[in-house]
């Protein structure tokens, strides 16, 4: 099988997020860089994918040049070749982002044949705009179903689930196919040594699509206004169980 | 005209829809224009009606022996060949994961923006619209140039609003023409939930354990807790990620929202991505060794000291 993931560099915050004076970006002087918990489960559902069934993975990312980071994580588990968007570090709108993944897309099966599959977190970890995927499959008239926390693939053949209510909704389709995953689908590894190693040394093609404005532009961030609590100390260490107990009944959670 | 999706399950009306008709019936007082709203299947047919109580003068059913389960081409097919015969100015639907999903295919289509997850509207050239990201953790002011505009409405972002002086509604069937390609993507079948326990989103009282917990194991002391309080356990992703609890248990931005009446959260830092998941909590009590943690001072109470001599003491008093 050939896959592709589809991964996004973030920031990795904290209790509380930092803005830059202007408002239009996070202040990541103090902070290190991640994935979407989604996407890391799409990165490994492709290397299981690949384990199991033979075939090669990709990795494909739109972002700054230190988006390389992510890329090499993903084949420190097992992805075999990674494609990098690189940006200016601009805010790209889901619609920009889209296109310039389907144009890099259609290159890379010109040359070596189509996906089978793509994978997609569901959504972004930051901009969230739950549509990436979705124009993305739509693009190239394939299949795209969403929210997946399991997935089965024989024979060309796809299963996947949906939770809904605590329980499962069931899909079907064929590849070649675009997924997008929720975090639950597995449990992803972690590197081992010589993985990064490998990985290190791995090429990284580099393409610079460009910019333009896909209609929803980004003017500011701001922190939502939260209710400030002022915390009670009921106490310290197990002397305070009277006091947790009374508070229970306080508020009326004692069946 | 304004044009809202009203979202429903196999006839069961999604209550954010009614937040997202509020946001749609401000605009449209903005505007003086018109509130229609869209429902699709013909399950739909029953909730039509009561939607003139938000101010909806037109409902628009949309039926076809194919749209009688949850299908997202289809259903965003249905939704473009309606805007193509009424021409609205703006389609709202709820930022729900079916919201977010049919709009997301609706906007493919027709090669325009989306705003997803919006908590503010303003009208004008462009729309300007407040958006969540982050999960909640952080607000976008951003412009929304396409026509019509696409959006969608954060879940409880606002309140949903009747209207004292309800419109007399009319009700039109609508009937798209839907191809073998809107139908590759559909629900084929369900897996009902096994019901044990209280589910975690209707619990009153959650128990949630973190790092601090330090094992599987360390859970026992979390289950016996919620046992005796009627509520359920739930987990940080640390919890989640080594293993100890199942993801179904993870609270937060890439798990689940709960809003009980008390929420302890047990060796739980207090990340800005769990604290999205519990922050609607009527009340939250953290146990945690550090006093500076987050979670504690966001908290409304806290303990400071280790959970494994905390909860066994208060345990043993709720048994006494
Ligand atoms: C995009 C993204 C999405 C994410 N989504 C989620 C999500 O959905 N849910 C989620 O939970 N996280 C999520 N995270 C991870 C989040 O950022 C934190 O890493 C995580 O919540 C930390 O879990 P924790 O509080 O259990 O662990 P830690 O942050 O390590 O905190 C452990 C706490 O336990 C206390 N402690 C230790 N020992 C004891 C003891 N014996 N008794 C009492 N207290 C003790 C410590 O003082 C500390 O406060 C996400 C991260 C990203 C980047």
């Amino acid at each position: 099988m050939n896959i592709l993931v589809c991964i996004k560099r973030v920031p990795e915050t904290g209790a509380r997020i930092n803005l830059t004076d202007d408002g239009r970006a996070i202040d990541t002087r103090y902070l290190g860089f991640t994935v979407s918990p989604h996407e890391e489960c799409a990165v490994e559902e492709a290397v299981r994918l690949i384990e199991k069934q033979g075939g090669q993975a990709t990795a494909l990312t739109l972002g700054p040049d230190e988006a390389e980071e992510q890329l090499r994580a993903a084949m420190s588990i097992g992805v075999d070749n990674a494609i990098l968007l690189a940006t200016d570090g601009r805010e790209w709108d889901p619609v920009a982002t889209a296109q310039a993944l389907v144009d890099a897309i259609r290159d890379r099966e010109a040359e070596q044949g189509p996906f089978d599959l793509i994978l997609f977190g569901n959504e972004s970890a930051d901009a969230g705009g739950y549509q990436v995927g979705v124009r993305v499959a739509h693009a190239l008239g394939r299949p795209c179903i969403t929210g997946v926390k399991q997935l089965s693939i024989e024979d060309g053949r796809v299963e996947a689930r949906r939770e809904a209510g605590g329980g499962w909704e069931v899909y079907e389709t064929s590849l070649p196919a675009v997924i997008t995953v929720k975090e639950g689908i597995n449990l992803p590894r972690y590197p081992s040594l010589p993985g990064r190693l490998r990985a290190k040394k791995k090429p990284i093609t580099r393409l610079e699509p460009t910019w333009f404005d896909g209609g929803l532009e980004m003017i500011r961030m701001k922190t939502p206004v939260e209710e400030e609590s002022q915390v009670t100390i009921l106490g310290h260490g197990p002397e305070a169980a009277d006091k947790a107990v009374a508070l229970f009944k306080e508020l009326g959670v004692l069946s | 005209m304004i044009l809202t999706f009203i979202e429903h399950d196999r006839g069961k009306l999604n209550e954010s829809s009614l937040e997202a008709l509020t946001l749609a019936r401000r605009l449209a007082d903005d505007m003086a224009s018109r509130l229609e709203v869209a429902l699709i299947g013909a399950e739909a047919r029953a909730l039509a009606e009561p939607l003139a109580a938000y101010g909806a003068v037109r409902a628009h059913l949309v039926e076809h022996a194919w749209l009688d389960d949850y299908a997202p081409d289809a259903w965003a097919a249905s939704l473009a060949q309606l805007m193509a015969a009424t021409s609205p100015d703006v389609v709202v639907a709820a930022g729900s994961e079916r919201g977010n999903e049919v709009m997301a295919r609706l906007a493919a289509r027709l090669d325009l923006p989306l705003a997803s997850n919006c908590t503010e509207v303003a009208t004008g050239q462009p729309f300007r619209v407040t958006r969540v990201r982050w999960g909640g953790s952080l607000l976008e002011e951003a412009h929304l140039k396409g026509s019509p505009a696409l959006l969608t409405v954060a879940e409880h972002a606002l309140a949903a609003e009747s209207i004292s002086k309800p419109p007399e509604i009319d009700v039109r069937p609508f009937v798209p023409t839907l191809t073998e390609e809107d139908m590759r993507v559909r629900v084929v079948r369900r897996v009902e939930p096994e019901r044990e326990g209280v589910s975690l989103t209707d619990a009153r009282v959650v128990v949630a354990g973190g790092r601090g917990v330090g094992s599987a194991e360390g859970f026992a002391a979390l289950e016996e807790l919620a046992g005796l309080l009627g509520g359920a356990v739930a987990a940080s992703r640390v919890a989640t990620n080594n293993g100890w609890r199942p993801h179904a248990d993870q609270v937060g931005q890439t798990g689940a929202r709960v809003a009980p009446d008390l929420y302890i959260a047990c060796g739980i830092s207090g990340a800005i991505q769990h604290w999205v998941g519990c922050k609607a909590a009527k009340h939250i009590l953290a146990i945690n060794t550090d006093p500076e943690a987050p979670m504690v001072t966001k908290a409304d109470y806290a303990i400071i000291g280790d959970l494994h001599e905390v909860l066994p003491a208060i345990i043993q008093k709720l048994k006494s």
